[in-house]
């Protein structure tokens, strides 16, 4: 490898590997890439390419590695921590024209696609076989495969089919060194270290997936959803746990505050019961006699915690109207307020109650509103902290809140992120997760499949410039062994 | 045998012991970890480590492959021992390190997660778990072992077909490195995405990256009913179509397994759990799906255990589902022409089955067998965790080839440069 050059300068070869119409150098066109899902980090990318084939992926990392150019994969650019954050030094490789469900083999149970492929689709092209693909993160119309795998997505129903990881059988990866390399299959558990598990939630550092074999599940004999509304948080808290120790495993526990049904009122007319400090969407699904069988204790569990209002749908029609207001959270607290940040941190279950106090608490102490929506069934928290933009330090005053929200989540022995990934967002919180040696045996994974440094450089990983010479150095006793909630032994 | 010399022409295959004897080099730790020499029943497929070490806890691990990295011991970690001649003989054992003492359980049973120590018997595990009602989904396909001993190979049972295998179920992990630094992974909540995910390369590397100290899983509560079904045939294709209805049907079966002797017709068994109020309609629906189906809430013979005797030579298969009959035939028949008797059990549901071959078949004719079936099917499809000296010394490789090894040795490399855990145990001589 030479010093690295202008990514322009590779335009030829580029034009030669994807063809004229798959390399973009017009500087408006580019600019449409310049960020993802997280927009207040933008950058213009040097050159975009759009391949058509796992061999044009190869050939343009190749030509990358060659000259020392750092690429960024991207698939539908909704990933929400900068994951996809293009580099002006750099190639972004967008898998927008990979778009072929290559197969469903549904005597085995699977299907195999391109990473380009929105998720949703291949559910799409199961169901009329009565099978779906599992993982559906709220973005399942718009995000790719290839994207899903990267970040690991989950989606409401992940507390119990489980998440991207649980659901991919094999991988044909292009690594950082453009070869091509064919990870697992329709068999399970191919010989040698789970490369495949390594490789999902990698963000694109260790490099690109071309092919993805994920697995189908046969679609459930019964669904049944339950929409209960309670006075407050503390009551919907309650039923929660209550619903966790009757040993009852539902594959969704969604739950929303006072001000996240008020901001789903105001845009979509969802007509949760009024007067609801709280409500809980609790689905089942599996053997017809075991999801009626379950129904009844969890609703009865709900009306002994507190509920004063339960609405129960088991046709698709009433279904999507209860979850309407849930799906349609986040986009409309841009009804009530001008701007916000979306957080993503999880906690114990059982530290749900708390946590939430906490939250609250900052929120009046530091006059900044926070929305809750969330998945309560695995305390991944998705609050929303309300800001109004035109209003000077308002913004900062948000992104302190926002930050205090995951000091909360680790203080309680949980992550930093548990769905929306690390990427740029958060690179430097990993410090405050992990120690210098823990980031340092990650860093030796990154350095196994890509010694150069050119995959998605500066994403994942704390690195000196983004975070300061010596990022985060933690010293003395880890903060999750200090406060009693962790690695006790 | 390319794994072998591969790896003798590896980075660390030279490594040597430059403080030589490792008694000697390892008296500093002396006071704080008790240690003695090896003997014969400490063997690692049949190689006698030097030493044998029983540290108190996980921080005496550290310091104990601190001291013996800096002076170039190889380490091979114990549990309860019951897996040891699984995979390859390390090339050379310094230095075996018992994690018995090693066997703290903390369960945060409202958070349906458990952390525990490497050393913990599986079966300990769950009389702590039951007593909140819940389970840690990994069946004892091994009777006796200790939860490292079943991460560190990667070991999962019966119910895998609906739970997912072992490495779904953990969320975190802590290792000791190479050279005697703690590091953990993942976390102690379920749903985690911050930084990579380095338990699933510990799972099923046979310690090969680091030693194990503790593992945090996630649980589930256990069911308030279960229903084993189960039917006989002696014609394969019926077999197939069983499997295959059993899984596209609605039922949600936690396992569908396959038992296939060396005589005698093929048992597929299914077992069934959840509410008690539907367990019996479920019944009923998977009966009608086989025929001459009989029902118990007691398991049938042999369930959820590794096929044949201990001792046996163990082969793996794994394949998608519907290939999976056709694959036992292709394997049963090569054995068969090598005059060798082969006893299949395992996941049909997951397509992931154990074949056995009694210790003291001709170790040329195994292999030839091996060989012939390997040949026969794609690669990666056939593999031999437990194989005896003699058929090692007879040229079979118990990993076959394996795709992606450059990636592997990459990581390898950066993991553990010198070759001091367990070296050689793994694919091509890793
Ligand atoms: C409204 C909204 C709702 C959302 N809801 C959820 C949710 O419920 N659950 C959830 O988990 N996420 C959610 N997300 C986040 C996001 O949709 C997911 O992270 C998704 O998987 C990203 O897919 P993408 O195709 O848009 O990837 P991109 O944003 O294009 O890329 C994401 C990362 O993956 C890398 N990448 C992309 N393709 C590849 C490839 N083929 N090989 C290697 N690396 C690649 C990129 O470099 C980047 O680091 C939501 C986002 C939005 C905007």
């Amino acid at each position: 490898m030479s010093a690295p050059v202008d990514p322009g300068t590779l335009v030829p070869q580029l034009r030669a590997i994807c063809g004229d119409d798959g390399v973009i150098t017009d500087i408006a066109q580019r600019r449409t890439y310049e960020s993802d899902g997280l927009t207040y980090h933008a950058a213009v990318p040097g050159v975009v390419v759009l391949p058509t084939t796992t061999a044009q992926v190869a050939e343009v990392v190749r030509l990358c590695a060659a000259h020392g150019v750092p690429f960024v994969p991207r698939g539908s650019g909704t990933g929400l921590s900068g994951g996809a954050l293009p580099r002006p030094d750099g190639v972004l490789i967008v898998t927008s024209r990979m778009r072929r469900i290559l197969e469903v083999d549904i005597a085995a149970r699977c299907a195999v696609v391109e990473p380009g492929v929105i998720n949703l689709d291949v559910t799409r092209a199961a169901a009329p076989h009565g099978y779906y693909y599992a993982p559906d993160p709220s973005s399942q119309q718009v995000c790719s495969v290839g994207g899903n795998v990267a970040e690991n997505s989950g989606g409401a129903h992940c507390l119990k089919h489980g998440f991207t990881v649980n659901h991919v059988l094999g991988l044909e990866i292009v690594t950082p060194r453009g070869e091509i390399v064919e990870l697992g299959g329709k068999a399970s558990e191919a010989p040698g270290y789970d490369l495949i598990g390594a490789f999902i939630g990698s963000e694109g550092t260790l490099g690109i997936a071309t092919k993805i074999t994920v697995r189908l599940l046969r679609a459930p004999e019964k669904v049944r959803t339950l929409l209960a509304a309670f006075p407050g948080m503390d009551d919907g808290g309650r039923a929660v746990s209550a619903i966790i120790a009757a040993g009852v495993l539902p594959s969704a526990i969604e739950m929303m505050d006072a001000l996240a049904i008020e901001a789903a009122e105001a845009a979509v007319r969802c007509g949760y019961p009024s007067g609801a400090g709280a409500v809980l969407i609790v689905e089942l699904d599996g053997p017809a006699a075991d999801v009626d069988a379950q129904f009844e204790e969890v609703a009865a569990l709900c009306r002994a915690a507190g509920a004063f209002e339960l609405r129960s749908a088991s046709d698709p029609d009433e279904r999507a109207r209860i979850w309407k207001g849930r799906k349609s959270a986040f986009a409309a607290v841009g009804r009530i307020s001008p701007a916000y940040i979306v957080q993503d941190g999880v906690v114990p279950r059982t530290a749900l109650p708390e946590v939430l106090a906490r939250i609250a608490e900052l929120s009046a102490r530091s006059g900044i509103r926070v929305a809750n929506v969330f998945h309560a069934g695995d305390g991944n928290l998705h609050p929303l902290v309300l800001f109004d933009d035109s209003l000077p330090g308002a913004a900062e005053r948000a992104a302190e809140v926002s930050g205090a929200i995951l000091d909360l989540c680790i203080e309680h022995g949980g992550s930093i992120t548990g769905e929306h990934g690390v990427g740029v967002d958060k690179a430097c919180h990993m410090p405050e997760m992990f120690t210098p040696e823990d980031l340092e045996t990650m860093a030796w994974l990154r350095a196994a499949f890509d010694p150069d440094g050119i995959a998605n450089p500066e994403k994942l990983l704390p690195t000196p410039r983004l975070c300061g010479e010596r990022p985060g150095v933690r010293t003395g006793v880890h903060p999750l062994v200090a406060s009693g909630k962790a690695e006790l032994f | 045998m390319s794994g072998e010399q591969g790896a003798m022409a590896g980075p660390g295959a030279s490594a040597s012991r430059r403080g030589g004897d490792p008694r000697a080099v390892l008296e500093e730790v002396r006071d704080a970890i008790p240690l003695r020499s090896g003997a014969g029943d400490d063997a690692v497929g049949g190689v006698v480590p030097a030493l044998v070490a029983a540290p108190p806890d996980a921080a005496a691990v550290a310091k104990l492959l601190a001291v013996s990295a800096r002076h170039g011991l190889t380490v091979v970690a114990r549990g309860n021992g019951t897996k040891l001649d699984w995979g390859r003989p390390p090339r050379r054992c310094d230095l075996l390190v018992d994690t018995g003492a090693l066997n703290r359980i903390e369960h945060a049973s409202g958070d349906l997660v458990v952390r525990a120590e490497a050393g913990a018997g599986l079966a300990e595990l769950d009389a702590v778990l039951a007593r909140a009602g819940q389970r840690l989904v990994v069946d004892p396909v091994v009777p006796g072992s200790s939860l490292g001993g079943v991460v560190a190979t990667g070991l999962s049972g019966p119910r895998r077909a609906l739970y997912g295998p072992l490495r779904d179920l953990i969320i975190g992990m802590t290792v000791v490195r190479a050279d005697g630094v703690t590091v953990r992974s993942g976390g102690a909540v379920v749903k985690n995405v911050a930084g990579y995910d380095l338990g699933k390369l510990h799972t099923g590397a046979f310690g090969t990256l680091g030693l194990i100290t503790s593992v945090t899983l996630r649980l589930h509560p256990v069911p308030s009913a279960a229903r084993h079904v189960w039917a006989r045939t002696t014609d394969p294709a019926t077999a197939r179509g069983w499997i295959l209805a059993l899984l596209d049907s609605q039922t949600v079966p936690s396992a569908v397994e396959v038992d296939w002797p060396v005589e005698g017709p093929i048992w597929v068994q299914v077992l069934l759990e959840g509410a008690e109020d539907g367990i019996a309609a479920r019944a009923r629906d998977v009966a009608d799906l086989l025929e001459g189906a009989e029902a118990a809430e007691e398991a049938p013979p042999g369930w959820g255990v590794l096929p044949g005797r201990a001792g046996d030579t163990l082969l793996k298969l794994t394949c998608a589902p519907p290939d999976l009959v056709a694959a036992v035939q292709t394997l049963r028949t090569a054995t068969e022409r090598a005059g060798v008797p082969v006893a299949v059990r395992g996941s049909a549901g997951a397509g992931v089955v154990h074949a056995a071959v009694p210790a003291d078949a001709d170790p040329v004719a195994v292999h030839g067998a091996v060989s012939a079936a390997r040949a026969a099917l794609p690669r990666g499809w056939l593999t031999v965790p437990r194989a005896g000296a003699d058929l090692l010394a007879a040229g079979l490789d118990p990993w076959g080839e394996v795709p992606g090894l450059p990636l592997m040795r990459a990581v390898k490399d950066r993991f553990d440069p010198r070759n001091l855990l367990s070296p050689g145990r793994f694919v091509d001589g890793i």
